[in-house]
C-alpha cells in the first residue's frame, strides 16, 4: 500500500516537473509576451497541479492535504487573474509599452 | 552526494548569479525585478537552514514589499527630470568601494568565527516553557528581547512620517498618491473582492500561530497590508487621507499596548517590559494581535506614498 502511494507521488511529482520544464522552456523561447504567458500558465495548472496530486497520499493528515490544495487554488486564481492583467496591459500599450 | 546537497548547491548557484544580474542590471526596471527574486530564492535559502521565521519575514518583506516600494520608486523616477544624468565615475568608483569593503568585512566576521561559536539559544530553549510559547523565535522577541521589538514598531512609525514629511505644506493631511486602476467589472476589480476575505483569515492565522510555530505580527501585518493595497488599487475603497483619526489611531496603537504593557511590568512584574507570572502568553498575543494592525497599516501607506491632493471636504 505504501509502496503504491509512494510510486504514485514519483510518477505525479515528476509529470509536475516536467510541466515546470515544458513552461520553461515556452518561456523561453516563445516569440511574443501573450504566447509566453500562455506557456507560463499551464505550469501553474498543471504542473503545479500534478506536484499537489502527488504529495496528497504524503500529506500531514486532512489539514495538511486541505492546506496544499487551498495553495495550487490560490496559486491557480492568482496566476489566472495576473496573466489577464498583464494581457491586458500589452494589448493596451503594445508588447513594449 | 545526496539529492539535497546537489539542491542546496544548485540554490546557492541560482542566488549569486541573481545577485549578479541584479547589480549589473543597467535599468532600474529589471534591476527591481531582480531584487524580488533574488528575495523569493533567499526566503527558500532560510527554509533549508530550518529559519522558517526568517524565510517568512524574507518573502514577505524583502520580496513583495521593499518590491513594491522600489517599483513603486522606479514608477515615479520615470516621470522625474534629471534622472538621465549619468552619476560621475568617482562617485560610482567609490561607491563601488564601499560595498565590497561591507561585503568584506561580513565575509571575514562570518567566515572567522570564534570557536565555540557564542550561542544563547540552549538558555532560551530551557526557559521558554515559563512564557508559555511553543515558538523560541516569538520567545527571543517578546520576552528576552522585547525592548529591541518595541524600538523596531517605533522605526516603522518614523519611516512612515520620513515618508509624509515629502508632501508640500499645502497637500499636507491630504490622500496619498497611490495609482488606482479603478474599472467595474475589469479582472482586478473580481481578485480585490475574492482575495482579501481569504488574505485576511490567512494573516490572523499566520499572527496567532506566531506564538507556537513560525509566524507573527510582521508576516501577518504584511498580507493585511498587501490586502488593503489590493482593494485600494482597485478602487473599491477610497485611500484615506492622513489626517483621519481612526488611520492614526491604527498607526499607533499596536506600539501603545505594547508601550502600556510593558509599563505596567514595572508594577506588576519586576521591570520594563516584564510580564506578570502566568499572563505572559495572553499579554503577549494580545500585543501580537494590535502590532499586526499597526503593521499592517504602516506597511499599506508606506507603499500608498506621500499625500499628492489635497481631503475632499
Amino acid at each position: 500500500m505504501n509502496l503504491g502511494l509512494d510510486i504514485f507521488t514519483v510518477s505525479a511529482v515528476s509529470a509536475g516537473a516536467f510541466f515546470f520544464l515544458a513552461g520553461t522552456v515556452g518561456l523561453l523561447r516563445f516569440p511574443d509576451s501573450l504566447t509566453r504567458l500562455h506557456a507560463l500558465t499551464k505550469v501553474d495548472n498543471l504542473g503545479l497541479g500534478l506536484v499537489v496530486l502527488g504529495l496528497l497520499p504524503q500529506a500531514n493528515g486532512l489539514f495538511g492535504a486541505l492546506k496544499l490544495v487551498s495553495i495550487w487554488l490560490l496559486v491557480q486564481m492568482s496566476g489566472a487573474i495576473v496573466t489577464q492583467l498583464i494581457a491586458g496591459a500589452v494589448r493596451q500599450r503594445g508588447p513594449h509599452g | 552526494m545526496t539529492i539535497l546537497s546537489v539542491f542546496d548547491i544548485g540554490l546557492v548557484v541560482l542566488i549569486l548569479g541573481i545577485g549578479a544580474s541584479t547589480i549589473a542590471a543597467r535599468e532600474a526596471f529589471p534591476a527591481v525585478i531582480g531584487y524580488v527574486v533574488y528575495g523569493l530564492l533567499l526566503a527558500i535559502a532560510w527554509v533549508r537552514l530550518s529559519a522558517v521565521d526568517v524565510a517568512l519575514t524574507e518573502a514577505a518583506i524583502g520580496g513583495g514589499m521593499t518590491g513594491m516600494l522600489l517599483l513603486g520608486a522606479v514608477a515615479r523616477l520615470r516621470f522625474a527630470e534629471g534622472n538621465d544624468v549619468r552619476t560621475s565615475l568617482p562617485t560610482r568608483l567609490a561607491a563601488g568601494v564601499m560595498c565590497a569593503l561591507i561585503a568584506a568585512g561580513l565575509a571575514i566576521a562570518i567566515l572567522s568565527p570564534p570557536d565555540p561559536i557564542p550561542t544563547l539559544a540552549p538558555m532560551v530553549m530551557e526557559h521558554l516553557a515559563q512564557s508559555g510559547l511553543g515558538n523560541p523565535v516569538a520567545g527571543v522577541l517578546f520576552v528576552y528581547r522585547a525592548l529591541d521589538t518595541l524600538l523596531e514598531k517605533v522605526v516603522l512609525i518614523l519611516a512612515l512620517l520620513g515618508v509624509w514629511s515629502l508632501a508640500p505644506d499645502s497637500v499636507w493631511g491630504g490622500i496619498p498618491g497611490l495609482r488606482v486602476y479603478a474599472r467595474p467589472g475589469g479582472t482586478l476589480t473580481f481578485l480585490a473582492q475574492l482575495l482579501p476575505p481569504v488574505g485576511i483569515v490567512v494573516a490572523f492565522y499566520m499572527c496567532w500561530v506566531g506564538a507556537k510555530e513560525p509566524g507573527g505580527a510582521f508576516q501577518g501585518g504584511t498580507v493585511l497590508a498587501a490586502m488593503w493595497l489590493l482593494v485600494m488599487i482597485a478602487g473599491l475603497k477610497r485611500i484615506p487621507s492622513i489626517s483621519q483619526s481612526w488611520l492614526r489611531l491604527l498607526l499607533v496603537v499596536g506600539p501603545v499596548i505594547f508601550l502600556a504593557i510593558g509599563l505596567a511590568g514595572m508594577v506588576l512584574a519586576n521591570a520594563f517590559l516584564d510580564y506578570p507570572a502566568g499572563y505572559a502568553k495572553p499579554l503577549i498575543v494580545a500585543v501580537e494581535v494590535a502590532l499586526t494592525l499597526s503593521i499592517g497599516v504602516a506597511l499599506g501607506m508606506l507603499a500608498s506614498g506621500p499625500p499628492e491632493r489635497v481631503r475632499q471636504p
